[in-house]
């Protein structure tokens, strides 16, 4: 009896590490297929929706160069981006191999059916503590992320794909993170009327968005490092 | 007329005095867009602290529109002094010389005269602000550039596209123009009780001063008269730079947040203007004129 329960647990603790030997296969399939971009330039519209900023919709320009050169910038003029979450793109959130992710469950985002994958960075100096992946295993591409650091709070993505998805580049990406009130002494401001805003203004949502459509990309055609540094 | 209000014009532009606010301004706005210049980026940054530890902000904030927006809210609150050199000069000043019963010997009427002077007033009010939109604004944009305009708000922040922003500055100057001219028939329609500058200027100011605190202070007790005090609306011009938001938070190029209050800061401004005008014309019409 006592051999038996002992094969049990070994064959159980063996069926887990498969299970997440698996995971972490799959991310690495993941990985390796958004690996396969090495640079691109990218064209498309950026809209801020965050309860106390009030910004027009603007065009703007994505850079991205591996291993994690990103950036971002809006066609003169300015842009307002959430700290932490400047490099919107899963390049920056499987960056390294050096990882361990284990399934937890099944779900459904935008119709698709993804599996979802805890992925944890074994790196000590890792700003990331936890990504959760929701993976659509048929097209291996990540439709949703959310994603734990240690200075930034948590942010989620939302990845809509299509002409781009056989290199996992999203045609929209909609990245949400949380947001603090935020308030300016009127001594600073000059403002000194007490007019309450009205009860249907927009501006009540607590969590910021940031929506990128892209237009268009161009794939692996060289970008100089000195883009970045500007 | 026209002829009257030439002469006045000339009288104003005589005296040194004049000159004053026109130096004033040059020198307040010039030391205002040299700070900046040297050291504007730690001014955005304390301005930016709250929002800064939150989001990143690229672009030339501390761009012309900007500096033109710090400039005004600053100055618009002092010019009103400037204003009330000359405008509450106008009358009392001829008493003061002992020329305003000689004047009313000449064949005008009293209507016309007071008039004269007020359109006087109101274009020098007028010069005025289009010297100091020159020198905040297109001074500005050549020091600093040109790009999108950030706004930090108490509760909230804007951005207006820079294609968005000019037809904004018209219109806030047009309605600083016509705070101003309140500002300036205030001092005027005082200038008809008294027989020196000093009295009417310090009067002007006294009273701009007061109402500016009663539009301020938060007391219930102030809050009923304040929507009918010309100071509670002098700030109005800032209006032009809100933006209206649509149900999916896009700001919406070309709005106005709160368009009925500025119509209704227009509209008491205006009434404030038509009653220091006729108070002016009324008394005046009836006075006895003795110097």
């Amino acid at each position: 009896m006592r051999f038996l329960l002992i094969g049990v647990f070994v064959l159980l603790c063996s069926a887990q590490n498969l299970i997440a030997q698996d995971m972490t296969q799959l991310v690495l399939k993941v990985k390796e297929k958004i690996d396969q971009v090495k640079d691109y330039t990218a064209t498309g519209t950026m809209k801020t929706d965050v309860a106390f900023i009030k910004a027009p919709i603007g065009k703007v320009q994505v850079f991205f160069k591996q291993p994690n050169l990103f950036k971002l910038q809006k066609d003169k003029g300015i842009s307002i981006l959430p700290k932490g979450g400047v490099s919107i793109n899963m390049n920056s959130i499987i960056a390294s191999e050096d990882f361990t992710a284990f399934a937890a469950g099944e779900t459904v985002v935008n119709g698709v059916k993804t599996r979802i994958v805890k992925v944890l960075p074994l790196q000590e100096s890792s700003d990331i503590v936890l990504t959760t992946m929701f993976i659509d295993e048929t097209n291996l591409l990540v439709r949703k992320a959310t994603t734990t650091t240690k200075e930034n709070g948590t942010y989620e993505m939302e990845m809509q794909y299509g002409k781009f998805a056989n290199y996992s580049l999203p045609d929209k990406i909609i990245f949400s993170f949380n947001t603090k009130d935020y308030k300016l002494p009127k001594g600073i401001t000059l403002e000194f009327d007490d007019e309450k805003p009205k009860e249907k203004d927009p501006l009540k949502n607590k969590k910021g968005k940031v929506e990128i459509t892209y237009d268009n990309y161009i794939i692996n055609k060289g970008i100089p490092s000195s883009v970045f540094k500007m | 007329m026209y002829r009257l209000i030439q002469i006045e014009l000339f009288k104003i532009f005589k005296r040194p005095r004049t000159y004053i606010a026109f130096a004033a301004i040059t020198a307040l706005i010039g030391i205002i867009q040299v700070g900046l210049k040297i050291d504007g980026a730690e001014y955005a940054s304390f301005v930016m602290a709250d929002f800064n530890s939150s989001f990143s902000v690229d672009g030339n904030i501390l761009n012309g529109y900007f500096v033109c927006y710090v400039i005004l809210q600053l100055l618009l609150v002092h010019v009103p002094l400037l204003i009330a050199l000359i405008a509450a000069d106008m009358v009392s000043g001829e008493a003061n010389m002992g020329t305003l019963r000689l004047l009313l010997t000449k064949p005008i009427s009293r209507t016309e005269f007071i008039l004269a002077k007020f359109i006087a007033a109101a274009i020098y009010t007028l010069l005025l602000l289009i010297w100091m939109a020159f020198l905040a604004l297109f001074v500005s944009m050549w020091v600093f550039g040109t790009d999108d305009m950030f706004i930090m708000k108490s509760s909230y922040a804007v951005v207006i596209r820079e294609d968005d922003i000019f037809w904004r500055y018209t219109g806030a100057f047009a309605f600083a123009a016509l705070a101003m001219i309140t500002v300036a028939s205030l001092g005027f329609f005082l200038s008809i009780f008294a027989e020196n500058s000093i009295g009417p200027i310090v009067a002007t100011m006294s009273v701009i001063v007061v109402c500016t605190i009663l539009s301020t202070m938060n007391i219930p007790l102030f809050n009923t008269i304040k929507p009918y005090l010309f100071t509670t609306h002098m700030i109005g011009w800032k209006e032009f730079f809100d933006l209206q938001v649509n149900d999916a938070n896009e700001a919406i190029q070309g709005s106005i947040q709160n368009i009925d209050k500025l119509i209704r800061s227009v509209a008491v401004l205006s009434i404030h203007v038509a009653l220091f005008l006729f108070g002016s014309w009324f008394i005046f019409r009836k006075k006895d004129i003795l110097s």
